[in-house]
């Protein structure tokens, strides 16, 4: 993976300087909360219901065993011992204390992170495929090119005060696994005619009060141009997006007001005036990127492993688990792991200190030292012997990341709603936790199949409803926390926005609901047909029916 | 208010007018776009220097065929938050190649200072006139760019090339 040098390490250790010289100023009353508001926000620090709130970047999801070893680290030392990971590749931590920060970003700095632009209207951390490197069906590492686009993101000068915030995600794999197209960019690496590997390029994606699919502006870009066109759409949105409306202000309605193709040639007119003048890296600092990421040093294996095999055969658990949260791997014997963090009845993306010490531990023993968290607010080994895998498992499974659920019902994405929120309609975690009770056994879920349940405590959509095939949203009626069910709606390659059904339930009915809604698919869906795929060919129909039909 | 440039508080010789305010006939004048656009003739026809006034959703291309005429372009932050100028000083700089004076009005605070001298501007005007050590410190306090602006520091990846 990445490693800073000198000039990355020099930018981060000057800025926690300059966020500890903000503090000072903000205790000693020099500054103003108002004042010291955007200063923090720049940092990544927000002010929640109860605490500060701070939220640190994994840049495309990579950490290495050292880095999780910190945060854990950090749970205990400034927090209460546990941290929660976002859809968006961050960790935050909902206790840290003001004077106590720039400690804490002192102590990331030692491991090669920092908070910066996890929050303001500017660039946010850049995601990716967690898979990056090490899928089977990828086309290209979209690790190289986030870690070009971090670096050029960092601290920009034209573009650290934009309309709003502004995500960027890639992928470099036809199946998308980042959501790239609910990011206000979207990036997906193609093959061109000729074989020549590029950019698909889409804008315009994202949730909240206005969902949009994101919409390809140029199918094609070569890839030595990429930070000129990302620099040329940058240019545009910034002095065209939406100021006066803090809702309208992102680049989706900015997009969606001027047209596609009429925002594609603003882009590309300005593009062809600073294609050429000196944006891009050369091909030997790409290059110098590049080869941070170069595959490891696989062992020569089988693609068959008979030992797996006997050991799949032998434990059904284990078999279980084994059917839905592996991967396929590029080097034959090896396997993609996810590690759940959606136990049953826990709250989704939470880990403890202790779970990330272990998990850290693990990573050195059976993957190369390295961790990737993932959008789906999972964790991921990506080089794991698949002869290791029993024993994993075991080691796992002692701390409770063995659910074998990845893509199933209870693999919920939940923002972190009413319980910490102070923008949240309704609470959502106690909502995915008695989801996650309803559907606990394994035989039923696994029945059941793919299902992606998103859930938000409120419209701003964190949790992704939007995109969930099942959505549930927090909703305020008369001071009372219901919710509203959407269905149909998807963050993958076949990106759609769910409908909303109808009337939202009460906190007492909403899981009912659900169950309502599996019931009515399993009994109309036709073979191997995922949740999705049904709601698509049956409509809403049939599930509004025996969701509202009997009142 | 108090202006900044070459590091320094200096004072200013210039006069901001008013839209609908009589312009000194001997003294350095700034305007606003719409009294250009109204009053061009007789603006020229003043023996002293001249600048222009854009508000945040005026952009450069508006005055790009007149910038011989001014001394001065200043480019307003209504709010610190309200970025546009940022493109609008590096599109003075980088694309009309503009060298006159380029001067941040409005909201201007230290703490986005380095961002506007990266982007081309070369004058300030502020209200916090405490202490220059700040706003030179705010210059200073990160020494690494990845990316290539309107100013001269090398960016990482040009340095790195050249170690
Ligand atoms: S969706 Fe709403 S409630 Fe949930 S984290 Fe975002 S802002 Fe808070």
């Amino acid at each position: 993976m990445y490693r800073y040098d000198e000039f990355d390490q020099t930018l981060v250790d000057e800025r926690v300087v300059q966020f500890r010289d903000q503090v000072q100023r903000r205790l000693s009353g020099e500054l103003t909360e108002p004042q010291f508001k955007p200063l923090r926000l720049m940092n990544g620090l927000y002010m929640q219901l109860h605490a500060y709130m701070l939220r640190v970047a994994i840049p495309y999801g990579m950490m290495s065993s050292e880095q999780l070893r910190m945060l854990a680290h950090i749970a205990r030392r400034y927090d209460r011992g546990y941290g929660h990971f976002t859809t968006r590749q961050n960790i935050q931590y909902n206790w840290p204390k003001l004077p106590e920060v720039p400690d804490l970003l002192a102590d990331l700095a030692k491991v090669q992170m920092n908070a910066i632009q996890t929050s303001g209207n500017s660039f946010r951390n850049t995601t990716a495929d967690q898979y990056g490197g090490v899928a089977a069906d990828e086309i290209e590492d979209p690790r190289i090119w986030s870690e070009i686009i971090r670096q050029w993101s960092t601290l920009h000068p034209e573009f650290s005060f934009l309309p709003r915030k502004f995500k960027i995600a890639v992928t470099g794999s036809p199946n998308d696994r980042a959501a790239v197209r609910f990011h206000d960019i979207g990036i997906v690496i193609v093959e061109g005619d000729g074989g020549e590997i590029g950019f698909e390029v889409l804008v315009g994606g994202g949730l909240g009060r206005s969902p949009f699919v994101a919409k390809t502006i140029r199918d094609f870009l070569p890839k030595q141009h990429l930070l000129s066109y990302l620099e040329a759409i940058l240019r545009v949105y910034n002095q065209l997006g939406r100021r006066d409306n803090l809702f309208k202000a992102r680049i989706k309605i900015l997009v969606h007001e001027t047209g596609t193709e009429e925002f594609a040639r603003l882009v590309e007119d300005e593009w062809a005036q600073i294609k050429d003048a000196g944006v891009d890296l050369s091909v030997e600092e790409v290059g110098r990127i590049k080869a941070y990421f170069a595959p490891p040093v696989y062992e020569a294996l089988d693609a068959d492993v008979a030992e797996f095999r006997a050991q799949r055969d032998a434990d059904p658990d284990f078999d279980l688990w084994a059917g839905t949260n592996l991967a396929p791997h590029r080097q034959p014997g090896y396997a993609i792991v996810n590690l759940s963090l959606k136990p049953e009845g826990g709250p989704p993306g939470d880990a403890t200190a202790d779970q990330m010490d272990r998990v850290a531990d693990l990573a050195d023993t059976f993957s190369l030292g390295e961790i990737r968290v993932t959008h789906e607010q999972n964790l991921v080994f990506a080089h794991v012997r698949q002869a290791d895998l029993h024993e994993l498992w075991t080691e796992l499974t002692a701390i409770a990341m063995t659910t074998p659920n990845m893509g199933l019902i209870t693999d919920t994405i939940c923002c972190p709603g009413l319980d910490y929120c102070n923008l949240a309609n309704a609470r959502s975690i106690p909502v995915a936790q008695r989801i996650s009770r309803r559907f606990a056994d394994l035989k039923l879920q696994h029945n059941i199949g793919e299902l992606r349940i998103k859930m938000s405590g409120c419209i701003n959509a964190c949790g992704h409803h939007h995109a969930g095939h099942i959505g549930i949203l927090g909703v305020d009626r008369k001071g009372e926390e219901y919710y509203q069910i959407t269905l149909g709606g998807s963050g993958a390659e076949d990106a759609s926005i769910g409908k909303v059904i109808g009337p939202a339930f009460s906190e007492d009915a909403v899981v009912d609901a659900v169950a309502t809604v599996v019931n009515v698919y399993v009994a109309k869906r036709k073979d191997g047909e995922r949740f999705l795929d049904t709601c698509r060919r049956i409509g809403p129909e049939p599930f509004k029916e025996k969701l509202y039909g009997a009142h | 208010m108090a202006l900044i440039k070459d590091g320094a508080f200096v004072d200013d010789a210039w006069t901001t007018v008013g839209d609908d305010d009589p312009v000194p006939g001997d003294q350095p004048a700034i305007v606003g776009f719409e009294r250009w656009q109204r009053d061009r003739d007789q603006l020229l026809a003043r023996g002293a220097p001249l600048g222009v006034r854009l508000s945040s959703d005026q952009p450069p291309a508006l005055i790009a065929d007149d910038l011989g005429h001014f001394d001065v372009v200043a480019l307003e932050f209504p709010r610190f938050g309200d970025g546009r100028a940022y493109s609008y000083a590096r599109l003075l700089r980088q694309r009309h190649g503009y060298t006159g004076e380029v001067r941040a009005v409005g909201d201007v605070l230290r703490d986005q200072f380095l961002f506007m001298h990266r982007c081309g501007f070369d004058a300030f005007e502020v209200t916090d006139q405490t202490e220059i050590g700040h706003w030179q410190q705010a210059l200073s306090e990160i020494s690494v760019v990845y990316q290539p602006a309107a100013d001269d520091r090398p960016p990482a990846p040009t340095q790195r090339a050249a170690t």
